[in-house]
């Protein structure tokens, strides 16, 4: 009897989801002492806040790959509709694609209503595809917009479980956040009075979350529109550096020097053009 | 796929072991710069466990007398323990030979100390620095189990593969068309050498930031230096 392997079966035929062919060998592989190399997570402390006109979203700029800072200003709130913004936290790719994806859906989706996009399908295509992949997916979501319903606040959990709040906070730093809005978050509240509390609750994730740091990003959604205020807040400058670090030439020294000639050059006569 | 069902029995509940872990990664970062006349060694004060800030002003670096001064990174339980632990042998060592401890002797029994607990260790990569008899300034740098070497320059802890690079190239001159044995540097640029270390470090390194201490040794004694660092 003929094995079939998978990529045999017809492209309608084909089962969805992970292939898992490469396990045995990945297993085999660390068995033997080879390192599992390791996914770029974002430590992170994403906000989201819902006040009196719209949504207001909030996310630091650290990207660390264990104990090393490998971004010291990425971007973590992403475009999904002009609409909706999706902040993310967990493994930088898995919230980077996810992200792109659903947008892209969503925005076939919009050519084929010929409307607005409404958060809850936003929300229930990230669900589903997150839910899918069975948490295999690292994509920890707060998605916040404003549609014919109103303005609108969801957290989405890896394994695809969501929550419809007022305020949340997600990532390394939500509990650092988290204490801030529940100090501080009143329903109905005016549009600076919202910045400054995602602000605040950002900076207590930056300054006492060691996954978190650098700087604040504020996104704005109302029904008029949308503010993106990148680096809203810049609460950690750089400490001067003292010394001047320049190297002066011939300090690498050349232990050998080829040069090859590309072309021959010989003098004679100009050549005829037609 | 799927797998099929396990068919082995479930065992009964029999014996069971349980363990603690004893030790804690606290991170920080120290460095330190032996010169002509002066050795300087520097700690930030940093104490983190996991994500979590324990504090930010846990000092790393002890003054353990007038001429030395040690930097212990890693466990801080066990840094605290061992500085504790050398302060009172160097006051029986007074007591004793009635003259204070000098460094090399303080290295020497730092040695033994550390592989005193060979089979549990002190959880702590340690640098020693101070003054040797002819005045020059020396440090020493050990493994968790006491192995130990004299050198010019030496960073440990969280940030050490971000600083020793820098060291090597701008304290030692490596990698560049310089003269084999490198000059001893002024106490100004290798003052300035340390707190750019640390700057840079804190940028890139979550466990080092908040503050640096630094102290600067001499044969008139001990100085020592604060400064603030990033506190993201």
């Amino acid at each position: 009897m003929a094995t079939t392997s998978i990529d045999s079966f017809p492209a309608t035929a084909r089962p969805g989801g992970f292939s898992f062919e490469l396990h045995t060998r990945n297993q085999v592989l660390s068995s033997r002492g080879a390192a599992v190399p390791r996914a770029t997570k974002t430590g992170t402390t994403i906000v989201g806040v819902v006040y009196k006109h719209g949504v207001v979203l909030g996310a630091d700029t650290r990207a660390t790959e264990g104990p090393i800072v490998a971004d010291k200003n990425c971007e973590k709130i992403h475009y999904i509709a002009p609409n909706m913004y999706c902040c993310g936290a967990g493994t930088a790719a898995d919230t980077e694609f996810t992200t792109n994806l659903i947008s892209s859906q969503l925005e076939l989706h919009r050519l084929a209503t010929g409307r607005q996009a409404r958060v809850v399908t936003a929300m229930t295509l990230l669900k589903q595809m997150l839910f899918k992949y069975q948490g295999q997916v690292g994509a920890a979501l707060i998605l916040g917009g404003c549609d014919v319903e109103g303005p609108q606040l969801f957290s989405i959990h890896p394994h695809g479980s969501t929550d419809k709040l007022p305020y949340v906070t997600m990532g390394s730093g939500s509990l650092a956040a988290m204490s801030i809005m529940e100090a501080k978050w009143t329903p109905d509240m005016e549009r600076q009075d919202a910045i400054d509390l995602v602000d605040n609750a950002i900076r207590a994730g930056i300054f006492n979350d060691l996954g978190s740091g650098s700087n604040v990003d504020v996104t704005v959604i109302t029904p008029e529109g949308v503010d993106v205020l990148r680096n809203y807040a810049t609460p950690n400058e750089r400490g001067v550096r003292e010394g001047v670090y320049d190297y002066a030439r011939g300090t690498t020294k050349v232990l050998t020097e080829s040069i090859r000639s590309l072309v021959e050059v010989v003098d004679g006569d100009a050549m005829e053009v037609e | 796929m799927y797998s099929t069902p396990s068919t082995a029995p479930i065992a009964a509940a029999g014996p069971m072991q349980r363990r603690v872990d004893p030790y804690a990664d606290n991170g920080g970062t120290a460095v330190a710069i032996a010169g002509e006349d002066y050795a300087i060694i520097a700690a930030d004060t940093r104490q983190s466990d996991g994500y979590l800030i324990n504090s930010r002003y846990a000092p790393k670096a002890f003054q353990l007398s007038d001429s030395s001064v040690v930097a212990c990174c890693g466990f801080y339980g066990d840094a605290t323990a061992l500085a504790s632990h050398l302060s009172q042998r160097m006051e029986q060592y007074q007591y004793a030979h009635d003259k204070p401890m000098s460094t090399p002797a303080l290295a020497q029994m730092l040695s033994n100390t550390l592989y005193g607990k060979r089979f549990f260790p002190y959880y702590v990569h340690n640098i020693l620095a101070g003054v040797d008899a002819d005045g020059k300034g020396c440090i020493f740098n050990y493994d968790p189990v006491g192995s130990f070497e004299r050198y010019r320059w030496q960073a440990a802890g969280s940030g050490v593969a971000l600083i020793q690079p820098f060291l090597d190239n701008q304290v030692g001159f490596k990698n560049m068309a310089q003269e084999a044995n490198p000059p001893f540097l002024p106490l100004e640029k290798a003052l300035q050498l340390v707190k750019d270390a640390f700057t840079s470090a804190t940028e890139r390194d979550i466990y080092t930031g908040d503050q640096v201490e630094i102290f600067v040794i001499t044969k008139n004694g001990v100085e020592k230096l604060s400064y603030d660092l990033k506190k993201d």
